[in-house]
Parts: C-alpha cells; structure tokens; sequence
C-alpha cells in the first residue's frame, strides 16, 4: 500500500476548509521561507485511504485479542456518544471553573469511584498513561519521605516478575532498584523480601493479581513487612481487572495505586488511545498530589492545587474525554457491574486455561485470576517449533497472539488474558484454533517457521526494526 | 550449544577469560545469546569504571528483552569495546569472540564454573 505523501498529487484540492475569515498576517510576520509540503488529496481519496489503512491494522472490533497483561476488552459504543457531548468537547482548559461545572462534577465523580474501588482516599487524575501514574506514585513516595526529613530512603523493592516499566519509573523518579526474586509459585519471595528492607528502603511495588495471573496469598504479611520497616506500598494496577469490586488494594495495605484506564476502564488502548492512568492514595499523601484539585464548596466546584503538590505531571487536566469515558463505563456497569466484570474476566480465563490444558504445559498448576500463561519450552525442544512461531501462526487464523516472552521467569511464554467481553463462543473457537494450531506444530514444524501466510505483513525483520527504524518519508529528492 | 574450554562461566551466563591473574576480559555465553534471540543494543561501561562482583555493569537487548548484565568480577574497566555498540549481532554470531570489557586489577572473582560444570548446570535449567 502506498503513503499518503506517494499518493499526492500536486494542485489536488479538498473543499472541506472554510474560507479564512481572519486578517491575513503581514509578509514580514515570522513565515517559513517553503511551504509545507503536505499531501494533496482530494476528500474521497483520503477517506479510502485511511478505510484501507484501517482494514489492515487489527483491533477487538475485528478479532478475538487475548493480549496478555492488557486488558483489551471491548470499548462499549455508549463511551464514546457520551465523550462526544458538546458540553464535554466544546470546553477550554482555561475557563472558569464556574462555567465548566459539569466537567469538573465529572472529574470529581471519576475521582471518588476510583477511589472507592482502590480503597485509597483521594485520586489524581492528570497523568496520562499507567507509567506515568507510576511516575506519580513514585513522587508521591520520595515527596512523603523528604517531608519527614527521612532523607536515607532511596531504594525501591521490585520482584523479577514486575512489569518493565516498574523498575523504570523508579529510576526516573531517583531511587535504586533493589530486584528481588519470586518462588515456585511466582510469588513474592518472603524471605528475599524480609532481607532486602531496611532503613535505606522507600517503598515496595507490587502488582496483583502478579503478572503470571496469580492473586498473593501472602499479600498482607508482604505489605506488613514493608511499612515495619518504614516504606510504602505501591500497586500497579495493570491487574485489577481481577479483582475490582472483591477486594481493594487499600485494604491489602497499600498506599498509592496507579490504575490504567485503558484497561480496566475500557477506554481505547493502543494506537486509538490517548490512555489515562490516574494516580490514587491514602490521606497521608493527598497533599503532595499533582495538578488541580477540585474540591466542593456549598454546592459550587472549585478548582486548586493541593498543599505540598508535587507540581504538574501533564498539562491541565489530564486526558479529560478519557476521563469522561472511564465515567461513562462505571456509571452503565454500576457497582454490582464492576464486581461482576472481575468475576466474568476470572471466569473467561480459567475456562480457556482448563479446557487447553491436556494439551498445553501451564507454567502454574493453580487456578488462576484473569490470564494465564503457558508455557512452549516442551514444543521448542521437541520440534523446534518456539512461542514466536506459535503466535505468528495463530494470527493466521485471526486471533491476535496473546502476549509472548513474558514474564520472563517463563520460558517460552504466552500469556492470555481473553477478557470479560468476550463470549463464551468466542473462547470455544479460540480452544479449537490453538489445539489445531499445536497438532501441526507437531505435524509439519518446519513449516511453522514461514507463519503467517494470508497476513498483510508476515514476518518483518525485527532486528532491523529495532535498531534501523523507518519513521520518515523522505519526498523524492529531498536531502 | 558451545562450552569452549579456555573461559570460566557464571550461573547469570556470563564468561570471563582470564589473560592473567588479574586481568581478564568478560562477554556472555552462547546460552544467554540463545535464549535472549536477537540483539539489538547494548549499554556498555566506560573505561575506568569500577566494576563490582555480583552487579550489574552493562545492559543487553534484544527482540524479546532487555537483560542486565552482572559482573563477575571486581576489577577497573582498561578497555571498552566499542564495536559491540554499532554490531550487536556479533553478541549472537560469536558470543566468545565479542567481549564486552577488558578487566585489569582484579581484587575478587564471583564463583566460577568450568566448562563441563556449566554444561551441566545448563542442562537443570
């Protein structure tokens, strides 16, 4: 397929602008000396250019995604007709609070359920992507620390099974990454842990349900352990898909959360984002909070930062219409609604892990939270057949591979998370495709090595990808 | 899989050649190649940087992941080499020929293993 900028056509006009109906800059005003050069279409040829993009990218809306990890449930239509409202799009961040009452009732509404589903007592909603709540976290932790003049806590406790972006929000944020190990079970490690805390300790991050898919049994004790020795909880809340509405991880013992709204609060995720990945704690830390607070007064909203802010983490207000989608969800669901969701996602993933097991090695013999990871190592060694080679065949039969090579304490993996949305029909399907896929595996596994054979890109050199990426159109001629 | 015989080998899969007692240069082994897949980028030290047994001195990725590197040894970084940052691919195609560091002064050393040791403890993996 060709880019926009090879399909242009130099003089092709759309009608679809206005005509300027404002005074024209004077000629010495800052310009640049070239114009642009954009692509020149017409309106009917961009619009089939971006419907043949679309057709051959993948989303929910066209297959079963069991990404591992993600949470890519189906976004309901009702989300977006909300979002789209005047009132909540034709909005300036600059305006008065006393005209944008209604947004800012929203934010203060989204704030107080997330609250109430994490167990933490106040809620920011500025940063822009669960990383970036992390980051947040974080700051809240070393801002909470130097308060108290305890300057000498600067290590962060991860277990090796912690998502990549915990360790690197941790150094962005100025602390040392003290990596400790998981058991047999891929839980927290209790004696690693007893020994890695200490006075130079700053906080624990944790994500549970962990991200093999398992819930901690230990997760009192582990929380119990970190503030005895005077640091904090943090929970990632990739996971809480799992167990939203049956236990808050407030009352697990955990002081900040961040939660991903992409995920959990099906808001788009991936390219169609942006995502939102607002940060919560406990009383204690409400004051170092980022952004603007909104806060009820009689009746009228206002806005304001909190005491001890920690400053912006984004501009305003944050990814508002995403918000506002998140809002839309949990009002539709309802309380009941979000409980039934963790149950229904638990449910999906155990369905699938039992019905492939006495095919598929699980790489944890125990039933699991809202995914599942298996493990390939037997196929590899016996036919040479890898994860890699599975998941490009499966995206011949139009499921989107689930997540591959991770975590890494599992060799080979794939991890599955089908979600709540998915029907039971749906999941019976993806049984039988991963069965069959296995039995050629088995069969023919030198021919796996070619899969996919029907996709618009099969295999595409990942290496050079990685190290010589092309993210640049270059016009004929141009230096 | 290659075990050649004239480097020693840790359990976090890095290799150590010793040129003398206290000198020594560092890579990792074909399995941790092998099981990383292609490399794309590598973190390296810089020359006089202090490295210290058991720690984490450079950094590898691949397609599939990003990996600390530990050193096995603590010693003052003498050489760098730096071919390894523009030809990753030379970690896969000869793990024992593209060395990350060149170690002189070397006051401690992790627990190494000989060839047929790692051999064998690759095999309980």
């Amino acid at each position: 397929m060709k880019l926009i900028f090879e399909k242009s056509i130099p003089g092709r006009h759309t009608d679809f602008l206005p005509a300027l109906d404002v005074p024209e800059v004077s000629e010495d005003f800052a310009r640049r000396i070239e114009p642009l050069r954009l692509p020149e279409l017409s309106e009917v040829q961009i619009d089939r250019h971006y419907t043949e993009l679309a057709g051959r990218t993948r989303g929910v809306n066209g297959g079963f995604y069991p990404l591992g990890s993600c949470t890519m449930k189906y976004n309901p239509a009702l989300n977006e007709r909300v979002a789209s409202l005047p009132g909540f799009t034709d909005i300036h961040p600059l305006q008065d609070d006393a005209d944008v009452q209604g947004c800012l009732e929203v934010m203060k509404k989204t704030e107080e359920y997330l609250a109430e589903i994490t167990g933490m007592d106040a809620v920011s909603l500025q940063p822009a992507a669960g990383a970036h709540g992390e980051f947040t976290g974080l700051l809240l932790i070393r801002a909470y620390h130097r308060s108290r003049g305890d300057e000498g806590r600067t290590k962060i406790i991860v277990p090796d099974s912690a998502h990549g972006t915990n360790p690197a929000s941790a150094v962005m944020a100025g602390f040392e990454v003290v990596n400790i190990p998981s058991d047999a079970q891929g839980y927290v490690d209790l004696a690693a842990l007893k020994a890695a805390v200490g006075p130079d300790t700053a906080g624990l991050m944790l994500t549970n349900p962990n991200t093999v898919g398992l819930f901690d049994p230990n997760i009192e004790e582990i929380t119990r352990i970190v503030h005895e020795a005077g640091g904090l909880n943090y929970y990632d809340g990739a996971n809480l898909n799992a167990v939203m509405g049956i236990v808050r991880p407030g009352d697990m013992g955990f002081d900040v959360v961040h939660v991903n709204l992409h995920k959990t609060f099906s808001t788009p995720h991936g390219g169609g984002g942006p995502g939102s990945g607002p940060s919560g704690c406990k009383a204690f830390l409400a004051p170092f909070l980022p952004g603007l607070r909104v806060t009820d007064e009689d009746g009228t909203l206002h806005s304001g930062k909190a005491d001890n802010s920690i400053g912006d983490m984004r501009s305003f207000r944050g990814n508002f219409l995403v918000i506002v989608k998140a809002l839309a969800y949990i009002l539709s669901i309802g309380r009941e609604g979000v409980k039934e969701t963790a149950e229904n996602a638990v449910l999906n993933a155990n369905y699938m892990m039992r019905r492939l097991s006495d095919v598929f090695d699980m790489a944890y013999d125990s039933t699991c939270m809202h995914e599942f990871v298996m493990t390939l190592e037997r196929l590899k060694d016996e036919t040479g057949v890898s994860a890699l080679d599975f998941a490009k065949a499966l995206t011949d039969c139009g499921i989107h591979p689930p997540t591959m090579y991770f975590p890494l304490i599992v060799h080979e993996a794939l991890m599955v998370e089908p979600t709540e949305t998915e029907p039971k029909e749906t999941l019976d399907a993806a049984v039988e495709i991963f069965r069959k896929v296995m039995e050629e595996a088995y069969e023919k596994p030198e021919e796996m090595h070619l899969k996919p054979l029907t996709t618009v890109i099969r295999r595409p050199d990942e290496v050079k990808a990685a190290r010589k990426p092309v993210v640049r159109y270059d016009y004929p001629g141009s230096v | 899989m290659n075990f050649p015989n004239d480097v020693k080998y840790t359990k976090t899969h890095e290799w150590v050649r010793f040129e003398d007692e206290t000198t020594a240069r560092i890579g990792i082994t074909d399995y941790a190649q092998d099981q990383l897949g292609d490399l794309v980028f590598v973190n390296l030290p810089a020359e006089g940087d202090q490295l210290v047994c058991g720690d984490a001195f450079a950094d590898v990725e691949s397609v599939k992941a990003v990996s600390d590197v530990n050193a096995p040894v603590s010693g003052t970084v003498d050489e760098v080499n730096e071919a390894l940052l523009d030809a990753p691919e030379m970690m896969n195609e000869a793990p024992y020929d593209a060395w990350f560091v060149l170690v002189s002064g070397i006051t401690d050393t992790d627990e190494l293993m000989e060839a047929e040791e790692y051999e064998a403890y690759i095999e309980t993996l």
